[in-house]
């Protein structure tokens, strides 16, 4: 029945049977030559799309069409081996390969020396693996500021306490050291008196409301590139970290675990802000061997 | 002429008899079918820009000036690997276009790997004797999300270079291995500079010579072990039924092609995606916000985003965060889509060989455990966008957060016990297609003048009429208009 209905259809289409087909390569090779054309004039993205598209589409719907109107469809039945292979056939490869095993074990000494040179060889293949990277070392461990080194922008210039306005913030880098990604700092210009070291050892490092925590976040390494001034959060825009200014960064929300290291403050002889040291503990993402601090 | 070709070949390789096979050789017809096929011809646009592309792009960090068409970055100094993108999004000709191309085509190929891989998992056409298809089909699944992320990280603009700063952290998260596996991997500390000319060599060598040779071999085992097929009648499991390689087949797939290159052609012509010239050059202490990765890393984006704030400490030792949704999960996911073929032989009991595709309903425990997974991936792929859920809705970060942690607890099983009890009463009720195919269904019942098309379910196939025909012979009719109610 529903065969007949097919027919019927076919049937009613008043037009030939290819003129579709025909139609669509037509389509095609008259938009290909179209985007030669475009081409010539110099290219233009969304027509080069476009007219692509329709020359590729136009063989698509004259392929598709000539093959399901035209061409002898399904029905066609083909035998399956539903077993491959057998048992006798295996255990026959199997002697093949056991009959050439106890020519090889005969001179098991033999055997033994070529596992041990192609082992040799193997192991000293894997060397060049060392070449790709320099040792880790300490280079987790510390970072360029040291005491006494002026922060600077990412223009170099250096900072006084009067540059940032409260409620500020300025991405810093080490004087001398604009590349060290490990090294971006944000300083943070608070309002008088909200500053409170948590930890002991911390009261001078916030000289005139100014604080300074690692940029690089300690649960992926992404910079924490937002801060609210009106709460004093720090936020992380990959993942949503949160952390509080106040609480000597404390992550408040999202998947980081650790605070971002503080790093001391002092202000120099001549009126810049400066680092009274290094960070007091590795900066960013966690590691297997990363020492507490 | 064609006589004389194929004599030359014959007399000297013996290749007529294959040729012979080959041409003849049967297909069966289902448009589930073709989804492997998209990502096939998905791969090859793949192959044809992106060796357009290599032509251009220049795999360094070395500084250079832009000059060129795009205003804003006109005399900017910039990162040759960025400079040559803009310069072949905007300096040459077709260039633009050749690389959203590739782009989508991209995306296109993960996701229709992944919709092939869930029309395999939910018709059991991975059952023996089709396990090492499955293998080798998950294989180059991960072979496209590696190739996927390692092709956008090239242009070393904002976006994608804090992606690669993700990816050093989460290498250095491994424990034990992790801080050398992430230095010699980049060549150091981040953002090393040798990075973007391997990840280059990578992209365009490595890792595509693995996914044609995977390829090659995927096709030739469906080649040997020929297709499945749903169970209808005349269909069982000692034959194939449909069309020809040799015309139909071949006219058909060869316009799948077409169809396919067509849609990514005018998708990269009219559909911007990844403007890297909007996110900027990679400036490692700047960050795009919001910033989201290609869709097949949202799974791992989210769940990073998900995890509770939580550490391992053993023995002055650390496992921090990230390996645990960024390593520990994906490993735990192939792992067991690698075992599923052996583990549902273990756990139904079925080491039978199978050449009858299974309906989602014949198999409600199977179904349901893969609603639940997908569910389960889904959710973390949607609280990747927390943030832009957050924005859109003036929701706090914190609550919707929340809201993700409680949903992917909850979701996946519900989800698993809602879709166990709809197969439980589609098997019982013997209705329709309505799981399988709802729009073939629809039709279906209009044509029959009732819905009911006693299937059976489990067994039919094999209880039906034996293949009446030797290889090549045609049956009565087409097999899809034989298909007549109660078999």
């Amino acid at each position: 029945m529903r065969s007949d209905l097919r027919d019927m259809s076919r049937r009613q289409r008043t037009s030939p049977p290819g003129s579709g087909v025909a139609l669509a390569f037509g389509f095609s090779a008259v938009s290909s030559i179209a985007l030669t054309v475009v081409y010539g004039f110099g290219g233009q993205p969304q027509l080069e799309g476009l007219l692509l598209g329709i020359a590729l589409g136009g063989l698509a719907v004259g392929l598709v069409r000539w093959a399901q109107d035209l061409m002898p469809g399904g029905g066609y039945v083909e035998q399956r081996d539903t077993e491959m292979g057998g048992p006798a056939q295996s255990a026959a490869a199997v002697r093949s390969f056991e009959r050439g095993e106890q020519e090889v074990q005969r001179r098991s000494f033999l055997g033994k020396a070529l596992a041990a040179a192609l082992g040799a060889l193997g192991l000293a293949a894997l060397f060049p693996i060392r070449s790709l990277g320099s040792a880790p070392g300490t280079s987790l461990e510390v970072t360029p500021w040291a005491e006494g080194i002026r922060a600077v922008t990412i223009d170099g210039e250096p900072v006084r306490p009067e540059d940032l306005e409260i409620g500020g913030v300025l991405t810093v880098f080490p004087d001398g050291h604009l590349d060290a990604a490990d090294a971006q700092t944000l300083l943070i210009h608070l309002p008088p008196g909200v500053y409170r070291p948590v930890a002991s050892g911390r009261e001078g490092w916030a000289p005139e409301d100014f604080v300074a925590f690692s940029k690089v976040c300690t649960h992926a390494g992404c910079p924490v590139g937002l801060y609210q001034p009106a709460n004093r959060r720090l936020f992380c825009p990959c993942h949503q970290s949160i952390f509080d200014v106040l609480d000597a960064a404390a992550p408040i929300a999202g998947p980081a675990t650790r605070p971002l290291p503080q790093l001391p403050l002092e202000i120099d002889a001549d009126g810049f802000i400066a680092a009274g040291g290094d960070y007091s503990e590795p900066i960013g993402p966690g590691y297997w061997s990363r020492p507490r601090a | 002429m064609l006589r004389r070709t194929a004599g030359w070949f014959d007399t000297r390789l013996g290749t007529s008899a294959f040729v012979q096979k080959a041409l003849t050789k049967v297909f069966p017809d289902h448009w589930s079918f073709m989804i492997g096929e998209i990502a096939l011809y998905s791969f090859v646009v793949l192959l044809l820009t992106g060796t357009f592309l290599t032509f251009f792009f220049d795999a360094s960090t070395s500084h250079s000036v832009y000059r060129g068409a795009y205003e804003p970055l006109n005399g900017v100094e910039v990162s040759d690997a960025y400079r040559s993108v803009l310069e072949l999004s905007f300096d040459v000709r077709a260039g633009l276009v050749m690389r959203q191309i590739h782009h989508w085509a991209a995306l296109v190929f993960i996701g229709s790997i992944v919709a092939h891989l869930c029309r395999v998992f939910f018709t059991g056409a991975f059952r023996r004797p089709r396990e090492i298809n499955w293998i080798i089909g998950v294989l180059l699944l991960i072979l496209a999300i590696f190739n996927g992320f390692s092709g956008y990280s090239l242009p070393d603009d904002l976006l994608s270079g804090t992606g690669l700063r993700i990816a050093h952290s989460i290498a250095l998260s491994v424990p034990l291995v992790g801080t050398w596996m992430a230095f010699l991997l980049f060549g150091g500390e981040f953002p090393a500079d040798e990075i973007i000319g391997r990840l280059f060599v990578v992209h365009i060598m490595i890792v595509p010579a693995l996914i044609i040779g995977l390829l090659t071999v995927h096709l030739a085992v469906v080649w040997r072990q020929k297709h499945t097929q749903f169970r209808e009648p005349g269909r069982t499991e000692g034959n194939v039924v449909g069309s020809r390689l040799w015309p139909s087949y071949t006219a058909k797939s060869i316009g799948l092609f077409f169809a396919v290159s067509a849609v990514l052609s005018v998708m990269g012509g009219l559909v911007q995606i990844n403007p890297v010239w909007l996110y900027g050059p990679f400036e490692p202490q700047q960050v795009t916000s919001p910033a989201q990765p290609d869709w097949y890393l949202g799974w791992v984006e989210g769940a990073l985003r998900l995890v509770p704030p939580f550490d391992v400490r053993l023995f002055g030792y650390e496992i921090p965060n990230p390996f645990f949704p960024a390593v520990l999960l994906p490993g735990v996911t192939f792992t067991l889509l690698l075992a599923w073929p052996f583990l549902e032989q273990r756990f139904a009991r079925d080491k039978e060989a199978h050449h009858l595709l299974d309906r989602p309903r014949d198999h409600p425990v199977r179904t349901a455990l893969g609603a639940t997974t997908l569910t389960f991936y889904t959710v973390m792929f949607v609280a990747a966008s927390n943030d832009l859920i957050a924005k859109w809705l003036g929701a706090s970060i914190f609550g919707i957060t929340l809201i993700f942690r409680i949903l992917i607890l909850l979701l996946p099983p519900l989800v698993g016990w809602g879709t166990y009890r709809l197969m439980k009463a589609l098997a019982a009720s013997g209705a329709g297609h309505l799981s399988e195919m709802p729009l073939a269904a629809l039709t279906n019942r209009g044509a029959d003048g009732h819905g009911a098309h006693v299937d059976g379910g489990k067994g039919h196939g094999a209880a039906g009429p034996p293949g009446d025909g030797h290889a090549g012979n045609r049956l009565g009719a087409p097999a899809e208009e034989a298909r007549t109610p109660g078999g």
